[in-house]
């Protein structure tokens, strides 16, 4: 059970929701009598949804941070009107309009990171401007036409890994690709025990670390057979492979470098933080920027998805990626997240949208399913706090009340002075 | 009950061997108190000998239960259970941190909590006559529309007192009133107390100034490390500052150091001419033009009480992370270095500990191994990547080197006693190699042993040639550990001490008084 944990970040809620996101699908596998679980789906689910999870990477950082950001839907379709327009007015290839959308979703970055961080306005007031602003260029530059993408364009959204090699039955690359995947996992895994072990650090038994990488490996083989058993022509889709390749940077970026460490810093305690010198104005301003350029990323896929850019494209994203964050275990008032977690937050959300899609349950009915799991998810964890069972809360709670203990004569806390009033 | 004694005014307040223990430790051990109506009482004591703790269980923040003895209030026994039962009762408290919203106004600040109504509704009218009186008789010339933020400290703290005496009080408790105010209007606040005092209110006033208790109060209660240890009338004994003092110092000195031969070095850290504004307030200054310097292998004490500027003059230091620089330079190794930022301290050799662990030291979200390296990740890092190898052998190492007690270094720091965590705070600071350390109240919050093991670590770094400073409220941690002590006052260095002309005394006369000679 540790092991199992410590993988996905030691989290309560984090843990709890990898066995919701597997009881909804087994749940679905069922009442759908096995619609769920077919290539078909699976391959959909993944396209529907890519776009949504690379927003949940870069605001799960904003969220460790401590900060939000309200603008990424509007900052998306704008991204996306403009490398649309790019193309079919200048002429300029496929390749290179992807560069300018990540260009263009670096300089609105900077602007949004310039008052978050340097001017000291509040992040959610920020972006809810830039969430009006970004919306209106989108609809100003793009005279609110739908404005078509070439087929090469088309491909970021809606490709998927050609057909080469040996007909096996499967698509050879994405059996590569499984296969790749679960030997990564086991060699990184085995080097971790190993280089715990060597360290005189904790290590999980034997048994268990055996079972997590047999029922990790399963998982990942049994996903590669679908993808790779669908109908003539599908296979992995190119934004699941844009979305696996960012989930491995930005996982290894906030777990193992020192620009990560900051921004769990600067969340957890900025006023510590920056006396052991941490730049928090630049850290704030980097994860800005960086949710910025992930959301023109996703505009883009969702443009070459849907064949064209229009003037509603993104709204309402900004919702999905925050619900998918906070289902994945990081904490409102920051320092508290991982990259992992959210992307299982999300998942849970797609598969919850997609099979109730598949049992015709209607959209009015859906919105207030997803609503009530992203209340009971938070409330769940924040019952946990309350119970005082290895959470954070009230870990603090505890530890406070011990600090008062042992210095009795420290001055009126703000609390005292407030009940003072009350 | 009526009470037994003899003098001429009756008891209003006695509070009779009044016990409060937290877990492992006694904070009040068999306290009395006996106040009489109409007098002003004083309080005196050092930081932590349980003065405010001994307000808090009259006021009934600690309630009716929560400690063993007897509170005897206007003749009868009196079981508070919170804060509005003993405001019920006519006591109220004033805490040095004022209790008013800036953005409300002065008459909104009166009356909050305590609003005149008329039908369910506001009686505004009502309250504006109110408190023009109340301001009158507080002596605030000031429209009692003005928002609270719009006023200077002494008038907020008038404000208080107005808003006291529309609670119909008959016993006021003012906690440090005068810490953050001026010579005028402390002045100001203490004629005001000696007029509520003709007009029968009785205070209770607790005070590091010891001129001014000596000025207004009739009697003196000193309390020490828990105890009330006399009671002395200002007129009747003659009492001075010296008087005050002695019994609040007067403890011996136990041997609680690790032994420690100095092996001190030439000058290699100073200061000059230090100056810095108030973050807020424009023309106030937290430092006044201080100069000091530390030699190669130097504990160097700072003294001074709460609120004398301290960590404000450390914190200006340590990257310009508090108040305003105006001026100054500091030097080291004889060059002048910059300062600017927290990140060029730290480049510099400089290291901080704060005082306050909780909000100013920790990421409590953190465990051990991560907050060890937090200063440094530089040194445990290549091309930016941290490697996970090196982070927890340096962890390991200084748990062992500072016997830090945790099961594992990937324990979460908020897990610790505060002891363990102040090591982990020291281990962080100590990886970053540190040529001067500034260490503020490096036990605050420590049990004995621990303190011990922590003297132990400063006394290690001094002898491998750094300098230490060391900041703290206990002058008989400062006495033990220093080699030299400088005092402070108000923001301003009032004099120097070496280890064997340093007393309690001679620190007290100079932590509580102007500079006297240069």
């Amino acid at each position: 059970m540790n092991a199992l944990k410590k993988l996905f970040g030691g989290n309560t809620r984090q843990f709890g929701m990898i066995f919701a996101l597997v009881a909804l699908i087994v749940f679905f596998q069922i009442f759908t009598e096995g619609r769920t679980l077919t290539p078909g789906n699976v391959i959909n689910l993944f396209n529907g949804n890519s776009y949504i999870l690379i927003l949940a990477i870069g605001m799960v950082l904003v969220i460790i941070a401590g900060h939000i950001d309200l603008s990424v839907g509007s900052v998306a379709a704008f991204v996306g009107v403009s490398v649309a327009l790019a193309i079919r007015d200048w002429g300029i290839p496929w390749y290179m309009g992807v560069l300018f959308g990540l260009v263009l979703g670096a300089v609105i970055g900077a602007w949004q990171g310039f008052w978050t961080a340097y001017v000291g306005i509040p992040a959610f007031i920020v972006t809810l401007a830039g969430m009006l602003l970004f919306r209106g260029f989108n609809q100003f530059v793009g005279k609110s036409n739908t404005i078509p993408v070439p087929s090469d364009f088309q491909y970021l959204g809606s490709g998927y890994l050609p057909e080469i090699g040996p007909n096996t039955g499967f698509n050879n690359l994405t059996l590569l690709l499984g296969i790749l995947a679960a030997a990564f996992v086991v060699i990184m895994s085995l080097r971790a025990r190993a280089t715990n072990k060597a360290l005189g650090a904790d290590v999980p038994e034997l048994w268990v670390e055996v079972t997590k990488l047999v029922l990790i490996c399963g998982a990942i083989l049994y996903a590669t057979y679908l993808f790779a058993t669908g109908r003539p022509g599908t296979s992995f889709p190119i934004p699941g492979l844009i979305l696996a390749v960012l989930v491995l940077i930005y996982g290894f970026i906030a777990d193992k470098t020192v620009l990560g460490r900051h921004v769990y810093a600067v969340g957890g305690n900025r006023h510590a933080a920056e006396l052991s010198g941490v730049q928090s104005k630049k850290v704030n301003f980097m994860v800005m920027l960086n949710m910025s350029v992930l959301a023109g990323l996703a505009g883009m896929i969702f443009v070459g998805r849907s064949t064209a850019s229009g003037p509603f494209d993104g709204v309402g994203w900004e919702l999905d990626a925050i619900a998918a964050v906070f289902i994945g275990g990081a904490a409102v008032t920051g320092g508290v997240g991982t990259v992992i977690g959210s992307i299982v937050g999300g998942l849970v959300m797609a598969v919850l949208n997609n099979g109730l899609q598949l049992l015709g349950v209607g959209a009015d009915l859906t919105q207030i399913i997803k609503g009530l799991v992203l209340l009971a998810a938070v409330a769940f964890d924040v019952y946990n706090k309350i119970q005082g069972k290895r959470s954070i809360t009230g870990l603090l709670m505890k530890n406070f009340q011990r600090n008062n203990d042992i210095k009795p004569d420290e001055t009126t806390s703000t609390k005292e002075v407030i009940s003072k009033e009350a | 009950m009526t009470t037994l004694d003899t003098q001429d005014e009756p008891i209003l307040l006695e509070m009779r061997s009044i016990t409060k223990e937290f877990p492992g430790v006694k904070a009040l051990s068999n306290v009395s108190l006996r106040v009489k109506a109409g007098e002003i009482h004083a309080i005196c004591g050092e930081n932590g000998a349980g003065k405010s703790t001994l307000m808090k269980v009259l006021s009934g923040v600690y309630p009716h239960g929560s400690y063993t003895g007897d509170i005897v209030y206007m003749a009868e026994t009196q079981q508070f259970k919170d804060i509005r039962a003993s405001e019920a009762a006519g006591i109220v408290i004033i805490h040095q941190e004022l209790a008013l919203i800036p953005e409300l106004s002065i008459m909104e600040n009166i009356f909050l909590g305590n609003e005149p109504t008329k039908w369910g509704v506001i009686d505004w009218a009502e309250a504006r006559k109110r408190s023009v009186e109340l301001l009158a008789r507080v002596g605030l010339r000031e429209d009692p529309d003005t928002p609270i933020k719009e006023i200077g400290v002494g008038k907020q703290q008038l404000v208080e007192i107005a808003k006291a005496l529309n609670k119909s009080v008959r016993l006021l408790i003012l906690d440090e009133p005068t810490a953050a105010l001026n010579e005028s209007d402390s002045q100001h606040l203490l004629d005001l107390i000696l007029g509520l005092k003709g007009k029968g209110i009785t205070s209770i006033i607790i005070s590091h100034k010891l001129n001014e208790i000596e000025q207004i109060a009739d009697e003196i209660t000193i309390i020490r490390d828990g105890k009330s240890i006399e009671t002395l009338n200002v007129k009747r004994d003659g009492v001075d500052e010296d008087r005050i003092i002695k019994g609040m110092v007067g403890r011996t000195l136990e041997s609680r150091f690790p032994d420690h031969e100095p092996k001190i070095g030439e000058v290699f850290f100073e200061v000059k001419d230090w100056t810095v504004g108030h973050p807020q307030i424009q023309d106030r200054l937290i430092c006044k033009g201080s100069n000091f310097y530390v030699r190669r292998g130097e504990i160097v004490g700072f003294a001074g009480l709460m609120g004398a500027g301290r960590t404000e003059l450390a914190r200006s230091l340590f990257g310009h992370s508090y108040g305003r620089y105006i001026k100054g330079q500091v030097y080291k190794d004889g060059k002048p270095v910059n300062l600017r930022s927290v990140r060029a301290a730290i480049d510099a050799g400089l290291g901080y500990v704060t005082e306050d662990r909780k909000s100013l030291g920790l990421n409590l979200l953190d465990d051990i191994k991560t907050t060890t390296v937090a200063a440094n990740l530089r040194a445990i890092s290549k091309y930016t990547v941290v490697d996970d190898r090196k982070e927890f052998s340096v962890a390991e190492e200084y748990r062992k080197s500072l016997r830090t007690k945790t099961p594992s270094v990937e324990e979460g720091v908020a897990k610790l006693s505060g002891g363990n965590q102040q090591k982990v705070v020291l281990a962080k600071w100590m990886f970053t190699d540190p040529d001067l350390l500034i260490l503020d109240e490096p036990t605050r919050g420590i049990d004995v042993g621990a303190k011990y093991e922590i003297y132990g670590i400063i006394q290690r770094l001094a002898n491998q040639g750094k300098g230490v400073i060391v900041i703290s409220s206990e002058l008989p941690e400062l006495l033990g550990l220093s080699d030299r002590i400088y005092t402070i006052f108000e923001g301003a260095i009032t004099g120097v001490l070496d280890k064997n002309e340093a007393s309690q005394e001679s620190l007290m006369k100079l932590m509580t008084s102007a500079r006297k000679t240069a």
